[in-house]
């Protein structure tokens, strides 16, 4: 039945059928009004976000994989290695054997752990990512939920993440596991306030907070070039930042294997575990989108002034690639940092945001909208 | 005594205990650290030693000479062949035998090279304690190479067991001081690299730098050798002061520091391979000619006697005491083994940062754990 709904809302699109690649908007509404004729309206919300809700699995899984296998060919080519090559061509289906591998662990209990808030704190980091990725708009009208305070609600839900991690140390009853949480929860609520001003600064020239307005309001010119130098400014510490709150090196406190072992998920085991490194690698996933989304324009094509011809290439790539190259750009940044730095220490890594991060951050936020205010941005 | 026991142990009421290994990433092997903690800082730390324990000086005192040379590889493994040439030259010394200059020359060649190579696994592994993984790459990539030279000369990569009492094992490989040399261009022309990834690091030198001081007056007292004493000022190097081997025919630096921190310790050891390197050019291109070993009887009795030989070691001051009661075997061999003197003073420098700052302090001094415990 709804194979049949969807080839109908194909058949009755006004345009060839590849053009939905450039605007999904169409395709979702003709879907939404034939679930709507065929059944009551309840059921087919229902039905709808049950089909959101499998999607976001499926590209939950694959970025997931996807990314752990392009981590370890990244790190192999900075280290002079040549990384997984073994299973697939080039190594491909390693994750997906590491997968399997994981699902067929033992889970270990652990004596005297508090096995209710133990097995809650990994669903816990993964409610939290679904939550996020269903507010961040993929291309054209490929947006699970868009409403008006979309990126304060990004912000809101994904200091969420905190609490499995503080969960996870806590419950495992393990000295290394509380000092790992314990270091987590404090570098999480700090480098929140800087992600949260920097935000604020492109919502200010953005003018809203809804995401798909931030991405529309990009056409003209993403906001890296068009807010002179204090979105640049925001940037670097939005990309700071957004390292630290996904607890990768160099601020990998959190898990610092050469002293905690593996931090507050040391005590997990088979799929709890992998639910743990998982969610590690969709964070870095959401905080690059969001990166993207808010500083480089989005799904918005790259256009260059007057060059007409260059323009109509750039947008002949759908958006849907758009968004994931520039996403996929941050990882790769934000993966260099991992596998170039040592490690900050503890109080190190406080200062750097209290003492730096926050004062010019608040400065940035002034000088924005004295920018805005003038009509100083292009 | 219950009481003094636990506060020895435990510490105080409100500490936090953890206890890092037998089994942890950063303790290089099976050293047990108590370390009191409250909050992230660092109180009291006990190290616990003795679970690679193997009872090395007694097992020597049933072997005979030339089977001990065999165990003293695996004590302290990343400097195998200046453990070997410390016994040799014990036992040499005491039979008042003459070695030729070329055993003289291969095994200061040699001794360097061991040294080279430890040093760059320190560096490997010290920059994956403080959370730089993709420095061991780089360090393990030159190291393979000197460990390649051993393999071609010795049969070993680690544990070559090259020396034996009145000279080498075997002759050197004919392509030993081509590939020397290759090895010294190379490595001179890569060890920028090595500062660029890490010495040069605003975070690495924010970790390191002024944090376990090392004062002179402490070093001497504790009898911190090596390049952990150089790095504050205490001029050991027995390769200076009592030179054995080909050492009094070279010129070298003692690499000597002020300031005894963590980054000055971990630059020594940098320095150090630089030093090893003139080492051996100076060396290489002239290995005399003559015999590889020196003709000894089959069965070695050393007379009655107490003798004594000090060797500087990777880490530091490797002594070997021999009494022998004319036997084929020691009546007792004793080893002061650097190791075991250098972590005695990571209580004194560790108190009061943070743990992150206990392994950097504790990478530095840089541990070989079947060496402590022997």
């Amino acid at each position: 039945m709804l194979f049949t709904t969807v080839s109908n809302a194909l058949s009755t699109l006004s345009e060839p059928w590849w053009k939905v690649f450039y605007d999904f908007s169409s395709l979702t509404k003709s879907i939404d009004e034939g679930l709507r004729n065929s059944m009551p309206s309840f059921w087919a919300v229902t039905l709808e976000m049950l089909i959101i809700g499998v999607l976001f699995l499926l590209f939950y899984a694959a970025i997931g994989l996807f990314l752990v296998y392009w981590e370890r060919k990244v790190c192999a080519f900075i280290q002079n290695r040549l990384g997984p090559n073994r299973i697939g061509p080039y190594g491909v289906f390693q994750t997906i054997a590491d997968l399997v591998k994981l699902l067929f662990k033992e889970l270990i209990p652990i004596k005297n752990a508090d096995s209710f808030l133990f097995n809650l704190a990994p669903y816990i980091v993964i409610i939290v990512n679904f939550m996020v990725l269903g507010a961040i708009p993929f291309a054209k009208g490929l947006h699970a939920i868009d409403f008006n305070i979309g990126i304060f609600y990004v912000i809101a839900v994904s200091s969420m993440s905190v609490v499995g991690v503080l969960l996870a140390g806590w419950s495992s009853n393990s000295k290394y596991s509380l000092i790992g949480a314990m270091r987590s929860g404090a570098q999480i609520v700090s480098y929140e306030l800087s992600i949260g001003l920097s935000i604020i600064t492109i919502v200010i020239l953005a003018g809203s907070m809804q995401l798909s307005e931030i991405v529309e309001s990009q056409r003209t010119g993403w906001f890296i070039f068009k807010g002179h130098i204090p979105a640049l400014i925001a940037f670097v510490i939005y990309i700071i930042a957004g390292t630290a709150e996904t607890n990768r090196g160099p601020f990998d406190m959190a898990e610092a294997e050469s002293e905690l072992t593996a931090g507050y998920h040391t005590e997990y085991s088979g799929i709890k575990f992998a639910f743990f490194y998982l969610a590690e690698y969709i964070n870095m996933f959401i905080v690059a989108s969001i990166a993207s989304t808010l500083f480089l324009g989005g799904w918005m094509p790259f256009h260059v002034g007057n060059w007409e011809g260059f323009n109509h290439i750039m947008d002949f790539i759908p958006p849907f690639f758009w968004f994931l190259g520039k996403t996929f750009f941050v990882i790769y940044l934000i993966m260099l940092f991992k596998w170039t730095f040592p490690r900050l220490r503890i109080d190190q890594l406080l200062t750097l945001e209290w003492k730096y991060l926050l004062p010019i951050n608040l400065v940035n936020v002034l000088i924005m909208a004295f920018i805005v205010l003038m009509g100083w941005h292009f | 005594m219950e009481e003094i026991i636990k506060e020895v142990v435990v510490g105080e009421q409100e500490d936090y205990v953890i206890n890092m290994g037998p089994q942890h990433p950063s303790t290089h092997g099976v050293l047990r650290l108590v370390v009191s903690l409250r909050g992230e800082i660092v109180k009291n730390v006990q190290p616990h030693i003795g679970y690679i324990h193997r009872g090395i000086e007694k097992m020597c005192e049933s072997l005979t000479y030339p089977q001990i040379i065999h165990l003293t590889d695996r004590m302290d493994y990343l400097s195998a062949s200046i453990n070997n040439e410390a016994v040799c030259l014990a036992v040499e010394n005491a039979l008042e035998i003459d070695i030729p200059d070329r055993i003289k020359v291969i095994r200061t060649i040699m001794a360097e090279l061991t040294r080279i190579q430890s040093h760059q696994l320190f560096w490997a592994s010290y920059g994956m304690d403080l959370g730089g993984q993709t420095c061991y790459f780089y360090g393990l990539r030159d190291r393979e190479k000197v460990l390649d030279i051993f393999e071609e000369t010795t049969g070993g990569r680690m544990i070559v067991s090259y020396n034996c009492p009145g000279g080498l094992m075997y002759d050197i490989h004919p392509n030993f001081q081509k590939r020397v040399k290759e090895f010294i261009k190379y490595f001179r022309s890569v060890l920028w690299e090595y500062d660029a990834i890490l010495t040069g690091n605003v975070i690495f030198r924010e970790r390191t730098i002024g944090i376990g001081k090392l004062s002179l007056e402490d070093a001497i007292s504790y009898g911190v050798t090596g390049p952990s004493g150089r790095a504050s000022g205490f001029s050991c190097d027995i390769r200076k002061h009592e030179p054995y081997s080909a050492y009094d025919r070279v010129k070298f630096n003692e690499v000597l520091y002020k300031e005894g921190d963590t980054y000055h310790r971990y630059l020594a050891r940098v320095e150090e391979m630089r030093e090893s390197m003139n080492i051996i050019e100076q060396l290489i291109d002239n290995i005399p000619e003559g015999p590889y070993a020196v003709k000894m009887k089959p069965v070695i009795k050393l007379p009655e006697g107490e003798y004594f030989q000090k060797v500087e070691t990777v880490r530091g001051e490797l002594d070997v005491f021999i009494v022998s009661d004319g036997n084929k075997n020691p009546y007792r061999l004793k080893f002061r083994s650097p190791n075991f003197v250098n972590l005695g003073v990571l209580n004194h420098i560790s108190k009061d940062f943070k743990i992150a700052d206990l392994i950097a302090i504790a990478g530095s001094l840089d541990f070989v754990i079947p060496d402590i415990d022997r």
